[in-house]
C-alpha cells in the first residue's frame, strides 16, 4: 500500500480519479465503507473547489499511521486567487461562484480536523484528516 | 460515460452505470430533457444505485433535471441511493427537496404509475 497519493487536479475528470483513489486508499486502510464514502465526497468537494477557483492544483493523500492516530490526510493544495475571506467561506451558505456555496462547511463536516490556508494570488491550502475510530 | 435512456412505455428510465463526471452530468441533463420533448414521456427515472458519490455538484444537477421535466408537466423519480451515499449528502448539507426518491426501479416505477396511470 502506498503511503501517499498525489493526484493532479486540472480537470473535471481528475475529480473523478482523486476520490477513487481516495476510496481504495480509505478502504485498504481499513476504514469502514460509510467513513470511505464520507473521504472520497470530502476530496471530490475539494477537488472541484481547485477546477472552478483556481483550473488546476493537486490532491494529496497521506497515511497517518502514529501510536495515537491513524487515518487518513487529505490536502488540497492549488495556485489559484486564494480565499478572500476564509471566515465567510466557512460559514454555511456562503458562495461566490454561484453554487450551492456548502463546500468548506460541508467538508468540514465529513472530515474530523479542519485547516485552511490562503493568501491573495499565491493559493489556497486546505488540510483535512479523518481518524479511524 | 454516457448514460442509456431506456423509453419505457410513457416514462424514460436513465440508468447510470458508473462514476459520472460533471461533463457526463451536464450531457444527462440536456439528453433528459431531448428525451422528455420527443418522446412526451409523462415521468423519468434517474438510477443512481450505481453512484458511489454524490456531492454538491452531483446533486445540484439531479435537482435542476428534475425541475426542468417538471416545467414540462412531467415527472422525476431518484431511485437507488445507497444508505452510506444518504448519511455523506447530510452530512454535506445537500437536499433533495422537491424531487420524488423511491428505494429502487420497482418502487420508482409503482410511484409514477400511480400518478399517471391512475382510473379517472
Amino acid at each position: 500500500m502506498e503511503n501517499e497519493i498525489q493526484v493532479p487536479i486540472n480537470s473535471d475528470q481528475d475529480i473523478v480519479t482523486a476520490r477513487q483513489r481516495g476510496r481504495l486508499l480509505a478502504a485498504a486502510l481499513g476504514f469502514s465503507s460509510g467513513d470511505a464514502t464520507l473521504i472520497a465526497t470530502a476530496i471530490s468537494e475539494l477537488a472541484r473547489n481547485i477546477v472552478r477557483y483556481a483550473k488546476s492544483g493537486e490532491i494529496r493523500l497521506t497515511v497517518i499511521n502514529g501510536s495515537a492516530r491513524q487515518g487518513i490526510q487529505l490536502v488540497a493544495q492549488d495556485r489559484g486567487p486564494g480565499i478572500p475571506d476564509i471566515p465567510q467561506a466557512l460559514r454555511d451558505g456562503f458562495s461566490t461562484s454561484g453554487s450551492l456555496g456548502l463546500g468548506l462547511p460541508g467538508v468540514m463536516r465529513l472530515m474530523d480536523e479542519f485547516e485552511s490556508v490562503s493568501e491573495k494570488n499565491c493559493g489556497t491550502t486546505v488540510t483535512t484528516q479523518k481518524g479511524k475510530p | 460515460m454516457e448514460v442509456p435512456i431506456l423509453k419505457q412505455g410513457a416514462f424514460l428510465i436513465a440508468t447510470i452505470q458508473a462514476a459520472l463526471t460533471d461533463a457526463d452530468l451536464l450531457h444527462l441533463r440536456t439528453a433528459l430533457l431531448q428525451q422528455v420533448v420527443r418522446c412526451r414521456s409523462r415521468g423519468v427515472i434517474v438510477d443512481v444505485t450505481s453512484l458511489d458519490v454524490m456531492d454538491s455538484f452531483a446533486s445540484r444537477t439531479l435537482r435542476e433535471i428534475a425541475q426542468m421535466i417538471h416545467l414540462r408537466g412531467a415527472e422525476t423519480v431518484i431511485v437507488g441511493i445507497q444508505p452510506e451515499v444518504a448519511f455523506a449528502m447530510v452530512q454535506l448539507g445537500l437536499k433533495l427537496e422537491d424531487v420524488a426518491t423511491a428505494l429502487d426501479l420497482e418502487e420508482g416505477l409503482a410511484h409514477l404509475k400511480q400518478k399517471f396511470e391512475s382510473p379517472a
